[in-house]
């Protein structure tokens, strides 16, 4: 079960094993090549990442802030000559698709910088797909697909979508559920803290009053 | 391998990876050092291991193992959570040198079932499909594995938040009692002590 993997091509050696093994590399070409990691981001801290591309492939960077914070980072994205792509501040999550123009190394950053004292969980996935076809007459090569290769490709397909959207709403969840945490957290602190200052100030007022009415003058009567 | 990043020499860098139980998690990485000299990373860096380190949600130690510049490892998750699996260098030099710096590939799968390469060059049509098929089914566990994790995390998610509802519901009462019990006792406390300072 493939979470996207850096997967490579391989070609059958057999002319007549070629078509079949060009299928099966389509099964996975769809999805050529991908990462998705999640790390904690310090306060005041950058993170950077490296791939290197070649020209005229299709990428797509998603990211998106689990936890901390207002959960919110900055990123951007470079090209090998050094150019910014794509430039968001304090963003929650987003979805970046670019087509490679330059072939090289490119850069994408996550920053804390903003934040003085809350880390933040980032989860990113960057996924490379679409390279160009190996053969360019691969196309007609699908009329000779039986109905089984077919259905496998459908499957395929289908599933690597469930899995797309199951990690999406597996991070809306882990976000959720760490505000949720964080709310029950602050109710129960907030309530001790303002019970405990119910009972001080209340106790503070008659303590004060009282001592108003309490002159020490010796021998005199209070009036 | 594809991605990579840049790390201090003695800098502990962790991912984190939130998994269902029995799914088994296969790293692989490359390590290179900043050569002062050439103002370029070495290819081959002898003597550079690096210290991987995984950790349970639960906060034990599940692998904790020295590999080479360039290594494979790989772990079976038995709880469901967050894993943090944690990459240092071994390096011994003074973290003070300037200039010094490691640059980490890295590629982390989660439940993969590697395509059998042997495949692409399978003469037997069946066998081919009956190993897409293999692979689809293992696919499909895994989405499964990962729902029913999703509906525990759903349950604790929910959890929380009837705590979070009967916490507030509770201090709001206790809070108004402990009020009004207060109000009458300055009131009553005040009273006697006019009365006793004969003021009223």
């Amino acid at each position: 079960a493939a979470r996207r993997g850096a997967g490579g091509m391989r070609v059958g050696m057999r002319v007549g094993m070629l078509a079949l093994a060009v299928l099966l590399c389509a099964l996975r070409a769809g999805r050529a090549g991908g990462t998705e990691l999640t790390f904690e981001l310090p306060d005041s801290d950058k993170q950077c990442f490296h791939q290197e591309l070649e020209r005229g492939l299709k990428f797509t960077l998603d990211y998106q802030v689990i936890t901390g914070g207002h959960y919110d980072v900055d990123c951007y994205v470079e090209d090998p000559n050094g150019r910014t792509i794509y430039k968001e501040t304090k963003k929650q999550y987003d979805s970046f698709p670019h087509r490679t123009e330059v072939k090289g190394v490119y850069t994408f950053c996550f920053s804390n910088e903003f934040s003085t004292f809350s880390h933040k969980t980032v989860y990113f996935d960057f996924q490379v797909g679409d390279e160009p076809p190996i053969l360019p007459d691969m196309s007609n090569r699908v009329t000779a697909l039986t109905q089984m290769e077919s259905a496998c490709i459908t499957i395929h397909e289908a599933l690597n979508t469930v899995i797309d959207s199951q990690t999406h709403y597996r991070l809306r969840e882990a976000q959720d559920r760490s505000r949720a945490e964080d709310l029950n957290g602050r109710v129960s602190y907030w309530s001790v803290g303002e019970t405990l200052i119910l009972f001080v100030v209340s106790i503070g007022q008659v303590m004060l009053l009282k001592s108003f009415f309490t002159e020490k003058r010796p021998g005199s009567a209070s009036t | 391998l594809a991605l990579y990043f840049h790390s201090g020499e003695r800098e502990e860098k962790c991912i984190i990876e939130d998994i269902p139980s029995d799914t088994l998690v296969i790293g692989n990485y490359k390590v290179q050092r900043w050569d002062i000299h050439k103002q370029d990373f070495l290819e081959y860096a002898p003597g550079l291991g690096m210290f991987v380190t995984v950790t349970t949600p639960s906060a034990e130690v599940l692998l904790s193992k020295l590999y080479g510049p360039k290594g494979t490892f790989s772990f079976t998750s038995y709880l469901s959570g967050e894993h943090v699996i944690c990459l240092q260098s071994n390096s011994t030099r003074f973290v003070a040198f300037a200039g010094s710096k490691l640059r980490i590939h890295l590629d982390i799968r989660v439940g993969e079932h590697f395509l059998d390469e042997s495949v692409v060059q399978a003469k037997d049509k069946v066998n081919e499909v009956n190993s897409r098929l293999e692979h689809l089914i293992e696919q499909i566990h895994h989405i499964s594995k990962e729902q029913n994790y999703e509906r525990e995390r759903e349950e604790k998610f929910r959890k929380t938040s009837e705590e979070t509802n009967s916490n507030i519901l509770w201090w709001a009462i206790v809070q108004t009692l402990i009020l009004i019990s207060i109000g009458i006792w300055q009131i009553k406390s005040l009273r006697d002590f006019f009365i006793s300072k004969k003021l009223v």
